[in-house]
């Protein structure tokens, strides 16, 4: 086994530290030591998106990131999306529009297309079909993961202090304003 | 994944040390999209892997109007199409590097990665080839410079030796008239490797009607990216017009020596040289003509 090095991150909010091998990916990092198994091994070789997180503002496959690459660096995951309370807007726009299906690709997806709003809340089929082209799906046909990142750009520009507060990099992940449901705000 | 050392240096000196490394097993890694990869694949055994991320030089990106274009062999390629001045000035390059893989590749994958990869599909090589980019190289014995059209030698094969490093591309200051084009044939929209992929720039004389100069370059038709030189060589001093266009476009076809395999048949590729020839030609001169 490979000596071991300690990296310093911030994930989701909290600082994390941990040991890991050079050779270990920072996929395997996230799920094998940290516990955060929402990022999902597809392809392991960068083909898929499954692995998607956002480090530093860039999406990236954590597949092909070494774990040792991520000293310093902030790092988003699924698991950093959703509010304390209740679900992030693409995470809703995704169970109306029934983007979803086995799910493997889900997490990807939805880290990716977070990226995107955050940067182009306007972000139209063709960007959006672009921009999520780094990310495979095989039981959706990508038509209603589509239709849920346009919905989605639509609730986060309706709902902009939510959408704000969930969509801080990085950010710990907020709870709603008082008395207010994510739902009062989103659904309204 | 076999186990490795890895060490990320933060100056020149000491990578060239480390990738020099007293017989040991040595590479570079920039954004990790071939290398992380090929060594999953068990396609080669190292002992030490020499992050290259952490050496300011190699994360230079400076674009002006005089001076040119200097981009560090770190600087991921979501960071050169993003540039807007680099997007005005280097369109060919642009292309390129804006069809890397999809954008959680590009937020990694680097250009001088690419090119040290030397596959002879490379995307940004033909683009680079074509408007005269050289390789900034610091080794153990100093530095030189080398043409891009004369850097790679062969599949992964380049004239970098034991210990050297890509420092930076370097691509000269565009001149008034001048254009690029860079087209790839892929079955899919997006995420695929080359079946072919050509490079276009042009440089028309001041009416914008005659060609004084034309660079055209062929990926994934032979070992390595290649010039079409017979198709150059005919469009100087010609009139830029449809049928000239037609004639090197054919012309460009006799450089392309590929091979049969599962992405393509000889015939289908040369075939493809013929209609992205035409039609990176095409794109280059209307970015020439500022009419694009
Ligand atoms: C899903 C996917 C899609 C892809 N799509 C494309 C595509 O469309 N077109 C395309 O051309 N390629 C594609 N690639 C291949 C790859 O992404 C590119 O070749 C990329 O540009 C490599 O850059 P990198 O920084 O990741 O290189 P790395 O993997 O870090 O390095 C590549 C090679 O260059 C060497 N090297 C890197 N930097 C230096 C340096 N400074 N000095 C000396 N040696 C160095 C490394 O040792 C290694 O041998 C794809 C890869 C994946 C995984
Ligand atoms: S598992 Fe990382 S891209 Fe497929
Ligand atoms: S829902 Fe099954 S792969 Fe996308």
């Amino acid at each position: 086994m490979g000596e071991r090095v300690h990296v310093r991150t911030n994930i989701n909010g909290d600082a994390a530290d941990f040991l890991c091998e050079p050779r270990q990916s920072l996929l395997e990092a996230l799920r094998d030591i940290l516990g955060l198994t929402g990022t999902k091994e597809g392809c392991n070789d960068g083909n898929c998106g499954a692995c998607t997180v956002i480090m530093d503002g860039r999406i990236l496959d954590s597949c092909c990131v070494l774990a040792v690459e991520a000293e310093g660096k902030t790092i988003t995951t699924i698991e950093g999306i959703a509010p304390l309370d209740g679900l992030h807007p693409i995470q809703q726009a995704f169970l109306e529009e029934a983007a979803l299906q086995c799910g493997i690709c889900t997490p990807g997806f939805i880290v990716a297309a977070k990226a995107l709003l955050d940067r182009e809340p306007d972000a139209d089929e063709a960007r959006i079909r672009h921009w999520l082209a780094g990310n495979l799906c095989r039981c959706t046909g990508y038509d209603k993961i589509v239709r849920a990142v346009l919905k989605a750009g639509e609730m986060m520009k309706q709902g902009p202090a939510i959408g704000q507060r969930a969509g801080v990099l990085g950010g710990k992940a907020g709870g709603t304003e008082a008395g207010k449901s994510v739902e009062d705000v989103y659904m309204a | 994944m076999q186990d490795f050392e890895y060490v990320a240096p933060t100056t020149l000196a000491e990578a060239i040390r480390l990738m020099n490394g007293n017989g040991l097993r040595t590479k570079a890694l920039a954004g990790g999209t071939d290398v992380l990869v090929q060594m999953r694949g068990r396609r080669f055994a190292i002992d030490r892997l020499v992050d290259v991320k952490n050496i300011p030089e190699l994360n230079e990106l400076s674009c002006t109007e005089s001076d040119g274009l200097t981009v560090g062999a770190a600087v991921p390629c979501c960071n050169i199409y993003e540039d807007v001045i680099i997007q005005r000035l280097y369109p060919g390059l642009v292309d390129a590097a804006s069809l890397i893989g999809g954008i959680q590749i590009q937020s990694r994958a680097t250009i001088g990665g690419n090119l040290c990869n030397s596959a002879p599909s490379g995307d940004t090589i033909p683009a680079l080839m074509v408007q005269d980019a050289t390789c900034e190289i610091a080794g153990p014995n100093g530095r030189r410079t080398v043409p891009v059209v004369l850097f790679c030698t062969g599949p992964g094969q380049n004239v970098l030796q034991r210990g050297e490093i890509l420092v930076a591309l370097r691509l000269a200051a565009p001149k008034a008239n001048y254009g690029s084009h860079f087209l790839r044939f892929i079955p899919r929209n997006e995420m695929d490797i080359a079946v072919v992929n050509v490079g276009a720039s042009v440089l028309l004389d001041h009416a914008k009607r005659r060609i004084v100069s034309a660079k055209i370059a062929l990926g994934s038709v032979a070992p390595t990216p290649v010039l079409a030189r017979k198709a150059m060589d005919f469009l100087a001093g010609k009139e830029a017009t449809e049928a000239t266009i037609e004639e090197a476009a054919e012309a460009a076809k006799s450089a392309a020596r590929p091979i049969d395999d599962m992405r393509g048949t000889i015939k289908h590729r040369v075939h493809l040289v013929g209609v992205l020839t035409k039609r990176a030609l095409q794109g280059a001169i209307l970015r020439a003509r500022g009419e694009e």
